[in-house]
C-alpha cells in the first residue's frame, strides 16, 4: 500500500468531468495503485471526455481510445503488441463504463476473458449511459428513472450481475470495489496489478449526481450507504468458485433510495419489494462465499 | 521457389515472410485457408507471432488496431459478412493512420446466403480510407501483400488486399516464393511513426473539436495522394528485387484500340484470352485492369482511356440505384475530359455465376453494335 500522504497523482487537475464525479476519483485511486508502467484503454463513455480533447489528455499514463464495443478486443491487441516487444512490465488497464461493459462491449470483454488475457478490466459503473444523457442500461438497477425509462416507465428489470457473469467465465481474480471505501479499492488494483497472466475483472461504484439527482457533495456518502445497505457489497471472486466478502452491510434501504433524484417516484411498496430483492441476493452471496 | 499454392496460402505465406508480430481473426468461408495457415505458421514456430482468436470480426479489427497502436506489424483476413461487420472499425484504422494490412476475399452479401465471388462488399467499403488493391493471380496476391505493407507503413493508411472467392482463394497455381532473406531485404522490420509508450504518455484517438477534426481528415486525404507515386517507388523496388510489377492499372493493346474492357480481379485472366481471340479476327480492342480502387487512379485511366471511342466496364458488384460501382468511377474519372469515351456499364457474375470468355465476347458485342450506352447498367446472362 502506497503512503496517501504522499503521492504524486497520475490524473491532472483540470479534468473536465462534472463536479462530484465519482468515475473521476475512481480513476484518480486506480491509478495510485496502478502506478505509471500503465496503458489505459478506453472505449466510448464519460471518462472518453473527462481524459480530455485532442491535444490535451488529463491522465499521464498513455490513452487508446477505441470504438464503444472494443475495450476487452482493443486491450488484447496492445496486450499482444506489448508481450511481442518484450515488454511484461506495462499493464494493460481497459476502462469502460457500464454501457460499454453490460451492454453494448459485453461480447468482446466475453472473448478477452474467456482468451484469459493478461488485461485487467475495470467497468467504473454509474448505472447508466451518463454521458449521453441518462438513458437506461442493464445496468440501470430496477426502480430508477432515466430518460429512457420516465414517469411511470421506470425500469422494471433488474441490474444484470456483471460479477456473476466474470465469475462465470473462471478468470483468475474478479472484485467488486468503491469509490468510499479507498483502502479496499487499492488493495484490490494493487492485488489485480500484481496478478499477472491471466484476466482480472474489477467492477468499480461509481456516482453520478448529474445522473441521479444528488447533491454533488453527496458522492462519497451515497457510494458508502450503497455498501452498507448491501444494494453494492464489496466482495472478491479467485477462480470463478473461492468467493471473499469484504463487508458485511446491515442498514436498510430504504434511505439510500431516498436520498436520490432517480428514485423519487417509489411508493414504499416499491421500496419494500426492492428491500426483498437485495435481502435475496444478499442470501444467494453469502452462499457463495460460505462455500470457501 | 517456385511452389503450388491456392490463392489463400500465397497471403499466408506473404504474411509469414514479412514478419507479421500480431494476427487477429474470425473465421468466414472463404478466407478460412488463410488464417487457417497462419495458426498452424504460428504453432509451428515458423511464424514467432500472436494469434488471436477472437468472437467477431468487430473485434479482430479491433485488436489489430490495438496491436498497432502498440507499434507492431499486424494482419487480419475477412469476407463478405465479416467485412460488413467490421464496419465501424474500418473507419477507426484509416483515421488512426495504423498501417494494417488485411486481405479481403470478396463474397456476396445475404440474403439469400452466397458464399461466392462478388465484390459488393469491399466496394461497399471504399469511402473507409483504406487502400484497395484487386488481384488477379495467386502471384499477384503473394507480392501484393508484400508491397501492401511497404506502401502501408510509409503513408500510415491500412491496406485492404482483395482476392476472389474461390476462383482465386481456392485454386492452385504455381507461386514464386522467395526466400526469407531477400525478403528483409524488401520488407525492413516496422518502424512506426507514433505508438504508445509509458516514457511518452500520449493520447491516440481522443475528442477532436471542429477547429481540428477537417484537418486530419485533410491529412488522410493528402496521404492517400501520394499512395500512387509511393507505391511506383515501392513496385520499382520490388521489380528490383523479385523481377515483377504490376501498375495501378494495366493497359492491354490499348494504344490503337477503339473499344477498351474495363476489368478487375480475376475477370482479367479470361480477358486476355477474349482480347487475343478479338484481336486474331482483326478487331481493335483492348483491356484496362483496374488495380487500385482507392485510391482511385484517375490519371492511369484518363490517359488510357482519353483517346478510345468506346469503353465497356464489367462490374461484379451492384450500387442498387445507381448501377456499376466501378462505371461509375471511371466516368467520373473521365467526365471533365475535352476528348472521352462513351462509358458502357455491365453487372454480371454476382454471386459467383461464371464470367466466362463468351460472357465477355457478348459485352463486347453489345459495345462495339450499340451507339449510344444505355442510361442504366445492363445486366448480363440474366435468365429472367
Amino acid at each position: 500500500m502506497r503512503d496517501n500522504q504522499n503521492i504524486s497523482d497520475l490524473i491532472h487537475p483540470g479534468h473536465v468531468a462534472c463536479p462530484g464525479c465519482g468515475a473521476a476519483i475512481a480513476m484518480k485511486l486506480a491509478l495510485r495503485a496502478m502506478g505509471p508502467k500503465t496503458m489505459v484503454v478506453l472505449p466510448a463513455c464519460c471518462w472518453g471526455v473527462i481524459a480530455g480533447p485532442y491535444p490535451q489528455s488529463s491522465l499521464k499514463v498513455p490513452i487508446l481510445q477505441t470504438a464503444f464495443a472494443t475495450a476487452g478486443a482493443a486491450a488484447s491487441g496492445l496486450r499482444a503488441a506489448l508481450d511481442m516487444k518484450g515488454d511484461g512490465e506495462t499493464v494493460v488497464m481497459a476502462w469502460a463504463g457500464d454501457g460499454g461493459t453490460f451492454d453494448i462491449g459485453l461480447q468482446s470483454l466475453s472473448g478477452a476473458v474467456e482468451r484469459n488475457e493478461d488485461i485487467l478490466y475495470v467497468c467504473y459503473d454509474n448505472e447508466a449511459y451518463m454521458n449521453t444523457g441518462v438513458q437506461r442500461s442493464s445496468s440501470t438497477p430496477y426502480g430508477t428513472r432515466t430518460t429512457t425509462t420516465p414517469g411511470q416507465g421506470w425500469k422494471r428489470s433488474r441490474k444484470k450481475n456483471i460479477v456473476d457473469i466474470m465469475a462465470a467465465h473462471q478468470i483468475p481474480y474478479a472484485a467488486t470495489a468503491s469509490i468510499a471505501f479507498p483502502q479496499d479499492m487499492m488493495q484490490k488494483f494493487e492485488k489485480a496489478r500484481h496478478l499477472k497472466g491471466g484476466a482480472r475483472f474489477l467492477h468499480v461504484y461509481a456516482t453520478c449526481p448529474t445522473g441521479w439527482g444528488l447533491s454533488s457533495e453527496k458522492t462519497v456518502a451515497i457510494a458508502r450507504l450503497a455498501v452498507q445497505c448491501n444494494v453494492f457489497p464489496l466482495y472478491e471472486v479467485e477462480k470463478g468458485g473461492d468467493w471473499m466478502l469484504n463487508h458485511q452491510g446491515n442498514m436498510r434501504v430504504a434511505p439510500y433510495l431516498k436520498a436520490q433524484g432517480r428514485f423519487g417516484h417509489l411508493t414504499e411498496i416499491d421500496i419494500q419489494h426492492i428491500q426483498e430483492m437485495v435481502d435475496a441476493d444478499w442470501i444467494h452471496l453469502m452462499e457463495k462465499v460460505s462455500r470457501r | 521457389m517456385r511452389q503450388v499454392l491456392e490463392g489463400s496460402h500465397a497471403v499466408s505465406e506473404a504474411v509469414r515472410l514479412a514478419r507479421v508480430q500480431v494476427i487477429s481473426a474470425y473465421p468466414i468461408t472463404p478466407q478460412t485457408h488463410i488464417v487457417e495457415a497462419i495458426s498452424e505458421h504460428c504453432a509451428s514456430g515458423k511464424l514467432p507471432a500472436k494469434f488471436l482468436c477472437v468472437e467477431s470480426e468487430h473485434s479482430a479489427m479491433a485488436a489489430v488496431i490495438g496491436a498497432a497502436s502498440g507499434g507492431v506489424r499486424t494482419f487480419t483476413a475477412t469476407s463478405g459478412q465479416g467485412l460488413a461487420y467490421m464496419h465501424e472499425l474500418l473507419h477507426w484504422a484509416s483515421g488512426a493512420r495504423l498501417p494494417i494490412v488485411m486481405a479481403e476475399v470478396n463474397r456476396a452479401l445475404a440474403p439469400g446466403w452466397n458464399i461466392w465471388v462478388d465484390q459488393t462488399d469491399s466496394l461497399s467499403q471504399r469511402d473507409t480510407g483504406w487502400i484497395q488493391l484487386y488481384c488477379e493471380d495467386s502471384q499477384e496476391v503473394f507480392d501484393t501483400t508484400l508491397m501492401a505493407y511497404g506502401i502501408a507503413e510509409q503513408v500510415n493508411l491500412p491496406v485492404m488486399v482483395i482476392l476472389d472467392a474461390f476462383f482465386l482463394s481456392h485454386t492452385y497455381e504455381p507461386v514464386d516464393i522467395p526466400e526469407q532473406e531477400r525478403v528483409d531485404r524488401f520488407l525492413p522490420p516496422i518502424k512506426p511513426k507514433f505508438m504508445l509508450d509509458t516514457n511518452e504518455p500520449y493520447a491516440l484517438g481522443q475528442m477532436v473539436a471542429p477547429g481540428e477534426y477537417m484537418e486530419m481528415r485533410h491529412d488522410i486525404q493528402q496521404a492517400m495522394d501520394k499512395v500512387p507515386e509511393r507505391l511506383e517507388r515501392i513496385e520499382q523496388a520490388f521489380e528490383g528485387a523479385f523481377g515483377r510489377r504490376y501498375g495501378t492499372v494495366e493497359a492491354v493493346s490499348c494504344d490503337d484500340a477503339d473499344i477498351v474492357l474495363v476489368v478487375s480481379g480475376t475477370v482479367s485472366s479470361t480477358c486476355r484470352q477474349v482480347l487475343a481471340d478479338l484481336r486474331s479476327q482483326g478487331e481493335r480492342v483492348g483491356m484496362l485492369k483496374i488495380k487500385m480502387l482507392r485510391p482511385f487512379p484517375a490519371d492511369a485511366i484518363c490517359h488510357t482511356l482519353g483517346h478510345v471511342e468506346k469503353c465497356a466496364v464489367v462490374d461484379r458488384n451492384c450500387s442498387f440505384g445507381a448501377g456499376g460501382i466501378f462505371a461509375q468511377e471511371v466516368r467520373s474519372a473521365l467526365c471533365n475530359l475535352q476528348d472521352r469515351p462513351l462509358v458502357f456499364s455491365y453487372i454480371a457474375g454476382l454471386g459467383g455465376r461464371d464470367i466466362t470468355g463468351d460472357t465477355l465476347m457478348d459485352i463486347y458485342g453489345k459495345t462495339r453494335d450499340t451507339d449510344r450506352p444505355p442510361k442504366q447498367s445492363e445486366w448480363i446472362g440474366m435468365t429472367s
